[in-house]
């Protein structure tokens, strides 16, 4: 329609141009907002409600106020919880990064098949994580059938528990976790390291900079955007993580003697298994906070720069 | 006059019509998925609508990671199922949220449940009524294999039948490496399978104690024979070194692969070991103490009616329920599922218990004990962080004991609340 003939009284022909495209925005916006507001935040509203009171499936739910929190607070199994948390996390995200920007960096040098060695670090982040975690249960079985423990005993070294230790789960956990993460992490580095103008390390080299001092110096700094956003990611992806535990210890999940469980797994047996629904929300009000203000921090360091 | 005539013609019509909804009673039967239970539900519903032409029953069923929620959710909101299965560890649960509805006298007579059913049929009573009824029943056996038995030098055809014998046949069976490592076992430990049925149920009274009083409402183990089943159970690990917790990952998967003699498991297992071809097995009942007592843990599925059914859908699940819950439809359900009958008429026949594979499970039932779970998963997780702590922590036994003790009382305190 031509807008030179339309009737001048319209309501949308008394837009300026610039009415007219936040107006289109927002119509083009609405849907992704309804979607999330019907899909994400009433549910989280309601999980709110939720936690201060003691629905448990059967019975309707009555107020309790505060009875979840102070229960979870006195709970010691919310704390060995919350600490394998913050272990798969204060662990898994530096050594990740480490290990990954490593590889990222001496393979952004290397040129002979340099696809093909990038596909096999991503090969992993493919994979499904449960299957992986079965897989590697495998792997840590004893003998006969388990890979690392044959290999110990056969170099004449003692069997390892692995998984079936208080100490070792938890890190036996955590290597598939870290690996399967490891392809995306080195993706992201490499092009983070590409995005680096060759200028810089030219006029370097020029002034004979050593290559220490050309890491430290420029490498690192400018990649600081990159290195944010992967330690956001890990950071969230480490204190969320679930199906690796789950699946790895299939009989006892989170166990033995829950020193693997984390706050998610933890959430998921009170909700699911025991049906504590009151109590599973309140943790996971927690788990909300606690992943809140992380990610909170860590747009502040972002921020800083 | 026209009108009248039109009247009474109307009058006629609603009055066929409601006659006809009468006949034509629909009522919903709801359980969980499992192949067999379905292909066994699908059979018993063709029959019992034959019999009774005026019924028809609609089968639905949902996954079993969802079939408590969508059916208190269901029936909550007055929708649902008219007849519904449910775990006989659910049951209180299911009468606090009014789910169901005790089971009228008149077709169900107390004296008769008694009479006929097993006794473990008690755990679907509370205060003085029936909430339901099962079909089938589970209870507990030694698996052993044949080959490893008669590689050792063992009779194949004799299983161990007490506790000694039970010792004797795996220090036999078990092999270790030169390292001391165990690459075959004697038996199976698995406290998250089965052993924790078998420690609460069986040990512990073999040992003259009890797991619970008070109708499973107060722990009892923390006693002399918690603490002697306990060592009896943890023993097989750190002194017979007969079996090691966690070999091979779970027990069913050491006996299949051919690497345990011995394990103790159910008859919701016979279908997965049904499929092993690289040896023969038996089965024999679970052993028994030096006195010659023995004891065993059963479970089962029953069949309630959901609260709001009344009229003539509940009287057709009334008739339903009968049907189902009779001896025609526990031998098909035998037959179809391999489940054992509830009835002990069905079960005990001569058929039966001459059965090798059947026969010492139901011979099991008829002294087995069923625990009244609150929380079957978080009793459990006791049960195994008793013997982790003992294995894994070195910790006292009298101390993880006591731990365990404490820890399951307070999830029946709170279930109770």
């Amino acid at each position: 329609m031509s807008t030179a003939r339309a009737k001048p009284g319209g309501l949308w022909n008394g837009l300026s141009l610039s009415h007219k495209r936040v107006v289109w925005a927002w119509t083009f916006l609405a849907v992704p907002i309804l979607f999330y507001s019907v899909i994400r935040f009433w549910p989280t509203l309601q999980a709110i409600g939720l936690s201060f009171t003691n629905w448990n499936l059967m019975r309707p739910a009555s107020f309790v106020g505060l009875e979840n929190y102070t229960r979870l607070v006195q709970d010691p199994l919310f704390w060995q919880v919350f600490r394998n948390t913050f272990l798969y996390l204060i662990i898994g995200t530096p050594i990740s990064l480490l290990i990954s920007f490593a590889i990222a960096y001496y393979l952004d040098r290397v040129r002979f098949m340099h696809g093909f060695i990038r596909a096999l670090y991503f090969l992993p982040f493919l994979t499904t994580a449960a299957a992986m975690a079965w897989v590697w249960r495998w792997f840590y079985q004893p003998v006969p059938i388990g890979v690392i423990n044959g290999f110990l005993t056969w170099a004449g070294l003692p069997q390892q528990p692995f998984l079936r230790s208080t100490t070792q789960a938890l890190p036996a956990i955590l290597a598939p976790a870290i690996w399967a993460g490891l392809g995306f992490q080195v993706i992201i580095f490499i092009a983070g390291l590409r995005a680096i103008p060759t200028s810089y390390y030219e006029a370097a080299r020029i002034d004979g900079v050593s290559e220490f001092a050309i890491l430290r110096r420029i490498t690192l700094p400018l990649l600081k955007p990159t290195l944010v956003f992967l330690i956001v990611f890990s950071s969230i992806g480490f204190l969320r993580i679930f199906d690796q535990v789950y699946n790895i210890n299939f009989n006892d999940p989170g166990g033995p003697l829950n020193t693997t469980k984390p706050l998610v797994m933890m959430i998921y047996q009170t909700a699911f298994k025991s049906f504590d629904m009151g109590y599973a929300a309140a943790q996971t009000v927690v788990l909300f906070a606690i992943l809140l203000a992380v990610s909170l921090i860590q747009l502040r360091v972002l921020k800083d720069r | 006059m026209r009108l009248r005539k039109m009247l009474a013609g109307l009058a006629f019509g609603v009055g066929v019509l409601a006659a006809n909804a009468a006949s034509a009673v629909e009522i919903e039967y709801w359980q969980y998925v499992f192949e067999t239970r379905v292909k066994a539900m699908d059979q018993l519903i063709q029959k019992f609508q034959a019999a009774n032409p005026g019924i028809t029953v609609k089968h639905t069923t949902f996954p079993y990671a969802e079939y408590q929620t969508k059916v208190a959710a269901a029936v909550t909101a007055g929708q649902g199922p008219d007849v519904v299965q449910l775990f006989y560890g659910w049951v209180d649960g299911f009468i606090a949220g009014k789910l169901i509805q005790p089971l009228p006298k008149d077709a169900f007579p107390h004296d008769k449940i008694q009479a006929e059913f097993f006794p473990i049929v008690k755990a679907m009573e509370r205060g003085g009524e029936y909430y339901g009824l099962p079909t089938a029943v589970r209870s507990l056996a030694l698996f052993y294999n044949k080959k490893l038995f008669q590689a050792a030098g063992l009779d194949p055809n004799k299983p161990p039948q007490n506790l000694q014998e039970f010792l004797a046949a795996a220090e036999k069976t078990v092999k270790r490496d030169s390292a001391g490592n165990i690459i075959s076992e004697g038996f199976t430990l698995d406290m998250a399978g089965q052993d924790h049925q078998w420690w609460r149920e069986v040990l512990i009274r073999q040992n003259g104690g009890v797991p619970y009083t008070d109708n499973d409402r107060k722990v009892a183990y923390d006693s002399d024979a918690g603490l002697k089943a306990l060592q009896f159970y943890t023993d097989l690990q750190t002194k017979q070194k007969v079996g090691l917790m966690g070999f091979m990952d779970e027990a069913q998967a050491a006996f299949k692969g051919g690497l345990a003699a011995m394990t103790i498991d159910g008859t919701f297992r016979l279908g997965a070991f049904s499929s092993i071809k690289g040896f023969e097995w038996g089965v024999t009942e679970l052993p028994a103490d030096a006195n010659g007592m023995r004891s065993n843990y059963a479970s089962y599925f029953a069949n309630a009616i959901t609260s709001r059914v009344q009229g003539e859908k509940l009287e057709a699940s009334k008739k339903f329920l009968t049907y189902i819950s009779s001896p025609e439809a526990m031998e098909l359900w035998l037959q179809v599922v391999g489940e054992l009958p509830a009835r002990r008429s069905a079960a005990m026949t001569e058929k039966n218990l001459s059965n090798p594979i059947y026969g010492p499970f139901l011979k099991g039932l008829d002294y087995a004990h069923t625990t009244m779970f609150v929380d079957e998963a978080a009793q459990r997780q006791t049960a195994i962080d008793m013997v982790n702590r003992v294995l894994l922590q070195n910790q006292d036994l009298k101390a993880s004991l006591a731990e365990a003790a404490k820890a399951e009382q307070a999830i029946i305190d709170r279930a109770a609340k």
